[in-house]
């Protein structure tokens, strides 16, 4: 299938036909009998380590596996925000290297994905709040991630609809600003990945459910048992999010995992009003407007471990208790619709991009509440690691050893978001 | 929201309560003879149970007590409430529940 660019001219030239002559982005395949290596999931994190691996390493007699709809988990449900101000090195290395990537996907994949660095705000409210975003934006700039501190006016000029009265229960005091941090479009990213990687010849299986893997008398991985039949192959990388520990267990591997159900929501579509993203751990609440119109409202996880998709409406009133009160002119409006997500959530708030104990066996996991941001970056290395059987230098201190080994990256603290 | 049955208070919505993650986790009880995997196993592995999962709840704005409870975390249902120090019951549905993380890691032990 020759692939079909997408251009401004090609919108007109199809327009002659009444836009009936485009072809379908990606084939839908039927599982082979062998591939080179599966990958497991088919979010944003998986169909990217697929293209990757096709594009950069040569491994196009691939497949990946979704056991649903690709792009319908947490990459369809997170509220889509980009950023790379991380306190510690290992992590601002990968977040950064991931806000690179992100700067030309839409050109790499010919795919809008629509991303738009509009600026990443964060509120501070607390004198604690200021001394560690202050640490946050001098620890950001040695590492070549921009950021910068505003007071509240700064922060007021930069975002008209916010309120920095001192008449609300916690006054934003000051806020961190990073530049290049933003938004995209989610559906896109995963659509877009689908599509360059089906162009490469990858195999893109949707309602393929794995349900064991294989390992032969070395220990090593020679197959996956699912929902349409048994694969062979000899490399699995695993990226199936808040269900990784259910996978990893399939293979007798423990990975230190709990997934938690994440909430978000959007309000009625409205005109432009809000031109960045507001984030507020203190007070917890996450807000940007969608290219539609509708606010994107991120709320918490609920208190327990949970696999349902669903949480309490509570935990989403007290989102929009603190929004609320910053954006007083967002009162009226109304919630259209809310949902959620399982997230896996290591205990030191880093994910685990490693190799297992499990020869063959490759683990992409532990974004907690925020593995979008790390879509391309988090799939360009754990490729690598796939394809090399080693970790790329950006990946290797974000190992499951490192629980043992006392080598934590803890963003726990650091992280600048409640957990 | 849920509705969490207090072994000692009786039923109270969950904004009352305080979650206190995997049930029966043993403080290893010699722990200067414990290597680094199996600190990592006690300090960091949970089951991440997909199915009928024993965990500890508090009630934290009532009673302040810890106790038990089993719930299906595919469907978030609770199958039972018990106190701390009572062994875990029997569930005939936990049978049916399948996916559940491997057993015999250092967090399976009761005490």
């Amino acid at each position: 299938m020759s692939r079909q660019s997408f251009s401004g001219l090609s919108l007109i030239w199809r327009s002659f036909s009444k836009h009936a002559s485009w072809q379908k982005q990606w084939r839908k395949a039927t599982p082979k009998a062998r591939y080179d290596a599966i990958i497991v999931g088919g979010g944003g994190h998986g169909l990217g380590a697929a293209y990757y691996l096709a594009k950069e390493h040569g491994l196009t007699n691939i497949a990946v596996l979704e056991k649903g709809w690709i792009g319908g988990g947490n990459t369809g449900r997170n509220t889509t925000i980009i950023r790379s101000n991380y306190l510690f090195n290992e992590s601002a290395a990968l977040y950064d290297h991931s806000v690179k990537l992100w700067e030309n996907l839409s050109q790499v994949l010919n795919y809008n994905v629509m991303f738009s660095p509009r600026g990443v705000m964060m509120l501070a409210h607390t004198v604690h709040d200021i001394q560690v975003f202050k640490r946050h934006v001098h620890a950001n700039r040695c590492n070549g991630v921009d950021n910068e501190w505003l007071e509240p006016e700064q922060a007021k000029e930069f975002c008209p609809p916010l309120n920095i009265k001192d008449n609300i229960r916690y006054p934003v005091l000051g806020a961190a600003l990073q530049r290049r941090g933003g938004t995209a479009r989610h559906d896109a990213v995963a659509w877009g990945y689908a599509r360059a990687a089906d162009a490469l010849g990858v195999d893109i299986i949707e309602n393929c459910e794995v349900t064991g893997i294989r390992r032969d008398a070395g220990g090593a991985v020679e197959a996956v048992e699912t929902s349409r039949g048994v694969i062979q192959t000899r490399k699995v990388g695993v990226s199936a999010a808040g269900h990784s520990s259910v996978i990893m267990a399939m293979a007798g591997v423990h990975v230190p995992l709990e997934s938690y159900p994440l909430q978000a929501l959007v309000s009625e579509p409205v005109k432009p009003i809000f031109p960045c993203v507001v984030m507020s751990n203190t007070i917890h609440a996450y807000i940007s407007q969608s290219d539609k119109g509708e606010l994107v409202i991120g709320a918490g996880t609920d208190a327990y471990t949970s696999y349902t998709q669903r949480g309490a409406l509570h935990v989403n009133t007290h989102t929009l208790d603190a929004i609320c009160e910053l954006f007083p002119n967002f009162r009226r409006l109304r919630m259209m619709r809310n949902w959620g997500g399982i997230v896996d959530v290591t205990p030191d708030r880093s994910p685990i991009i490693a190799k297992t104990p499990v020869p063959g066996l490759y683990l992409n996991c532990g974004w907690g509440t925020g593995g979008f941001k790390a879509t391309p970056g988090a799939a360009h290395v754990f490729a690598w690691t796939i394809a090399r059987d080693q970790p790329h230098p950006i990946n290797a201190p974000f190992t499951i050893e490192r629980f043992r080994d006392g080598y934590l990256i803890d963003e726990a603290a650091a992280a600048a978001v409640a957990h | 929201m849920l509705l969490i049955d207090c072994p000692y208070c009786g039923k109270r919505p969950e904004l009352e309560f305080s979650y206190g993650g995997q049930a029966h986790l043993a403080r290893p009880s010699r722990p200067s003879e414990l290597d680094d995997q199996a600190w990592a196993e006690f300090l960091y592995m949970r089951t991440n149970t997909k199915g009928v999962y024993a965990e500890r709840w508090r009630h934290a704005r009532g009673c302040g007590r810890f106790f038990n409870a089993l719930r299906d975390t595919t469907t978030d249902h609770f199958l039972a409430f018990y106190k701390t120090g009572e062994t875990r019951p029997t569930c005939p549905a936990a049978a049916a529940v399948t996916g559940a993380a491997p057993s015999g890691l250092a967090g399976e032990r009761t005490p």
